[in-house]
């Protein structure tokens, strides 16, 4: 009976060796996928499971985190000021995921990303109890209140760089919402982010980087800027080959200005003190839609921004004749996030050149160390200093005698583009309200804004970039100037 | 080594009877065990647990008294088969009693502590232990009781048929009072004495009154109505106790014997086919077993929607997020499992835990068990011992195969659980009586033969050299 014996001993050795094998492949081999799978609780669990690290305005945090009952997840994230920040940190919920920040910056938070490891095992030593890091941001804590103050109960969004480092200064999306109302794991907190998501106004959607609107005539310094760069004017006080009416090509239509305003062969400043659709609508048809494109991608239309915090693409796209002189003025089928014309009023303040736009300036390990600074980088060149100072001073002659008066600071020079853009069917809905600007110190330019209004609730002829955008354009501006003071 | 010796080598008085090693191994397992439970408590509560000691009090005691009847009683058996047996049932309570300290798991309305009453069981499944080597001085008088064994464990496959199903499968007795009861795991012993005894008597005629057909012996057809009757039986287990684990393990053990005893191949052939029939034409009528099988093709895809699934995921997710060598003993979520956590799938705990390392260090104890087992099998010197030996140590290995491979989602899932470690009176007391056996088996297999006569011609046959 032994030869069948030593068989089944063979057989049983095999079914083991299955069992090993199995083994292997779930817990090596698909450890990883298994861990992270949506599924897998722990994730969340461990999210929770220590204090969360901080985001940081100014040096001081503007989350928090404390301690929750009756849950396996240990600590809730709260905001001290929810609806100011929200559209900077994002919200980061037991129950539902993170956003923005707080998801990118999760490693860092929880205290799990690599770059903590040398930190991680030295803790591990000394007992120390696990804690997250803190991710310091670039925000200016009286530009954000500023923004949102000047935003008020109207929908809308504001962006302010520091043109010489692409440094985020400012980011207010209205009407914002408290990410504190759902971080929990509880009926209540569903029922709260229902509501959110309901909501007709969209709290939730971050209008600075991920809502596109045409960009009316604040798009009308990009234009001058690729008339400049391709030598198609050089003088910015010549007169221009600008025939009133001017009739939009390939149709029997004329572009119309705004009221009776003196268009004809207008120069370059005095077109855009005044806001000339004729002249800057056929200065995008004489440059044709190839320039445009390529002036467009140099200020970074075309392509999504990280910062880290995805934003939309702002697009300018490949169109025909008519269509590509209305784009030239904002009004076709040209769309930007109020982050890209913040981009392309920085890059004009900082004489040419684009800074790419971030908003992590440090990362701390949980004992403060920082483990990572960011360090300014240059996007791209977006028009030669000689041509970026030219438009500077159109620029600032709007603002100093033109349609963008209110954006004036008393000792500062400031240049910014007022705009008005239409949109609905044949203009039927309410316009939006646009306002670019940057101001100008001895030391070069502290901060680009871009501001835009869009108010249902408004009356119609009030609704205009100078009178609805360019004052919350200022105050952003003056709470940076102030507070580098 | 110390078997060929014992087995093959004549004449020497006295043999070594290892069971100072034996009693070297237990304390070993005892440590571990109770090292583990400090473990848990330490990563929990940053202290001692305070029923440590009772609990190392308790399981130095299973072991010790295990060891001296040993000792005294079974004086030549394998050095292995307690430790190991010791050391899986102490590492068992450890793990119960950690699923214990589970917040999640006590909000749960199905679940209820259960390390204190494992405790009892353990000691119950001892006191078998002890009453089986005490009783049965030599396992051959079990071949008395073949036919008796017979009924028996018909009585006892078929008993759960007439209680309510529990959780899907019918494979327990409800005794009011006492608590369930799973009859199949006693079955398991009791119908391998009856297979060892029957087979034992049977054998010549199943292995040699057979046609020769295609390069396989084929059974008379009068003789294949043994086979026949079990597989008939196995189907109905399935059929209506719903129990794939139980089916699969009775008709496995019973081929695997059947083949020991025949040494006919084809006999091999004839159950796999069978067994494969039984089980594909069960799965596509029965619900339940059909429950299984979708949520071991893929576990996620039934996410949210189909319960048996979700908890497979759970279980693999366990696995997957233990890693290597896992997160340490009770800093794992294994609880996310919730039903059957500490029974079923205790397994998982084992593999979030204690990692890849952990898991397959307890296959090798289960695999050394299989190995003790089968050796003993090997050294038997009656044709019913052997059979048994392999018997009991077959079914032990399928056993761990269904089950392991049904947590890890290698086969679908069954009702069965890891012998000694998941919680559960009748599995720890029938695996300790499954002990007792192989243990009482090895010691008629490793006592020394008395010394033969001396031979005066063995001295003769030396080689001279010139």
């Amino acid at each position: 009976m032994n030869k069948p014996l030593r068989r089944v001993a063979i057989f049983c050795g095999l079914l083991m060796l299955a069992l090993l094998l199995r083994d292997n492949w779930i817990q090596y081999v698909r450890a990883d996928e298994l861990t992270n799978r949506a599924e897998n609780r722990r994730i969340r669990i461990e999210r929770y499971a220590h204090e969360r690290g901080n985001i940081i305005v100014d040096g001081k945090a503007v989350t928090g985190s404390v301690e929750a009952n009756g849950s396996d997840f240990r600590y809730k994230r709260v905001w001290k000021d929810g609806p100011l920040w929200a559209p900077v940190t994002g919200y980061s919920s037991q129950a539902f995921d993170s956003s923005q920040l707080e998801n990118l910056e999760d490693g860092i938070l929880t205290g799990n990303d690599d770059q903590l490891f040398f930190n991680r095992t030295l803790s591990m030593f000394t007992g120390e109890k696990k804690q997250g890091g803190n991710v310091v941001t670039t925000l200016n804590g009286a530009a954000q209140k500023a923004a949102f103050k000047g935003l008020g109960d109207k929908k809308g969004a504001v962006v302010a760089l520091d043109p010489q480092t692409g440094a985020i200064l400012a980011l207010a999306s209205t009407p914002s919402y408290d990410p504190s109302v759902f971080a929990g794991n509880s009926d209540k907190d569903s029922a709260a982010r229902e509501k959110l998501l309901k909501d007709k106004d969209k709290p939730m959607l971050n209008r600075a980087l991920r809502e596109t609107y045409p960009p009316g005539s604040t798009f009308k310094v990009v234009t001058a800027a690729a008339a400049l760069e391709n030598g198609l004017y050089d003088d910015i006080d010549a007169k221009t080959e600008s025939p009133l009416p001017w009739t939009l090509p390939q149709t029997t239509v004329p572009l119309q200005n705004e009221g009776n305003i003196p268009c004809e062969n207008a120069s370059l400043r005095e077109a855009l003190r005044v806001s000339c659709n004729s002249v800057f609508g056929k200065m995008s048809d004489d440059l044709g839609n190839k320039k445009m494109i390529e002036q467009t991608d140099k200020f970074g239309f075309n392509k999504e921004v990280f910062t880290p915090v995805r934003a939309d693409a702002s697009i300018y796209p490949e169109d025909n004749k008519p269509q590509n002189a209305m784009a030239g003025i904002g009004q076709a089928s040209n769309r930007t996030t109020p982050l890209q014309m913040a981009m392309v009023a920085s890059a004009i303040a900082n004489d040419g050149k684009l800074m790419q736009p971030y908003m992590v300036a440090k990362r701390q390990a949980p004992n403060l160390d920082d483990v990572y600074t960011a360090e300014p980088e240059e996007l791209s060149r977006a028009l030669s200093g000689e041509n970026a100072q030219k438009v500077q001073q159109m620029m600032e002659t709007v603002v100093k005698d033109g349609t963008g008066t209110r954006a004036q600071i008393p000792g500062v020079t400031v240049g910014g583009k007022t705009g008005t853009a239409q949109h609905g069917l044949n203009n039927s809905e309410k316009p939006y309200a646009w306002f670019i600007s940057y101001a100008k110190t001895d030391n070069g330019s502290p901060v680009a804004v871009a501001v835009v209004v869009e108010d249902g609730n408004a009356n119609r002829d009030d609704i205009s970039g100078g009178g609805l955008a360019a004052p919350i354009a200022r105050d952003v501006m003056k709470a940076v100037i102030d507070s580098k003071q | 080594m110390s078997v060929v010796t014992n087995t093959t080598t004549i004449g020497a008085i006295d043999a070594p009877s290892r069971r100072n090693t034996e009693l070297a191994l237990v304390i070993f397992a005892v440590a571990i065990s109770v090292f583990a439970y400090a473990n848990v408590g330490l990563a929990l509560n940053g202290e001692l647990p305070s029923g440590m000691l009772g609990y190392g009090a308790g399981l130095a005691l299973l072991g010790g008294v295990a060891h001296l009847v040993v000792r005294r009683f079974a004086k030549y058996a394998d050095p292995l088969l307690l430790p190991l047996a010791t050391l899986l049932n102490g590492l068992g309570l450890a793990l119960i009693w950690r699923l214990d300290q589970s917040e999640r798991l006590l909000a749960h309305p199905s679940f209820a502590p259960a390390a204190s009453k494992q405790l009892i069981f353990s000691a119950m499944g001892v006191a078998l232990f002890v009453g089986v080597l005490l009783l049965l001085k030599d396992h051959r008088i079990l071949q008395r009781y073949t036919y008796i064994s017979m009924v028996v464990a018909l009585v006892l496959l078929i008993l759960p048929m007439f209680f309510p199903a529990q959780f899907g499968a019918k494979i327990w007795i409800t005794i009011p009072g006492i608590g369930s009861i799973q009859p199949g795991e006693f079955a398991k012993i009791v119908i391998a004495v009856f297979f060892s005894g029957y087979l034992m008597v049977k054998r010549d005629a199943l292995a040699l009154a057979s046609r020769r057909f295609m390069g396989m012996y084929l059974p008379r057809g009068r003789d294949l109505g043994p086979i026949l009757a079990i597989w008939a039986m196995s189907i109905l287990i399935l059929v209506f106790e719903t129990d794939l684990g139980t089916s699969l393990l009775f008709f496995g053990m019973f081929v695997v014997m059947l083949y020991v005893a025949t040494e006919r191949t084809s006999w091999i052939v004839f159950g796999l086919v069978m067994s494969a029939v039984g089980a594909v034409g069960v799965a596509s009528f029965e619900p339940h077993v059909q429950d299984r099988v979708t949520a071991w093709l893929d576990p996620f895809a039934g996410w949210g929607t189909h319960p048996a699934s979700e908890q497979m995921a759970q279980v693999l997710m366990s696995f997957g997020s233990g890693g290597t060598l896992g997160t340490g003993l009770g800093q794992g979520h294994s609880d996310l499992i919730l039903f059957a956590a500490n029974t079923d799938f205790i397994l998982a705990t084992v593999g979030e835990e204690l990692g890849l390392a952990g898991v397959m260090a307890f296959l090798l104890l289960y695999g050394l068990i299989v190995e003790r087992g089968v050796r003993t099998a090997l050294a038997a010197r009656d044709p019913f011992g052997k059979l048994l030996a392999i018997g009991l140590s077959g079914a032990f290995a399928i056993q761990v195969f269904v089950v392991a491979g049904g947590v890890m989602g290698l086969i679908p899932l069954t009702g069965m659980t890891m012998p000694f470690l998941a919680a559960g009176g009748s599995s720890v007391i029938a695996n300790w009586a499954l002990i007792g056996i192989l243990i009482r088996i090895s010691d008629t297999a490793r006592r020394p033969a008395p010394a033969p006569a001396p031979s005066t011609d063995a001295e003769m046959t030396q080689v001279v050299r010139p």
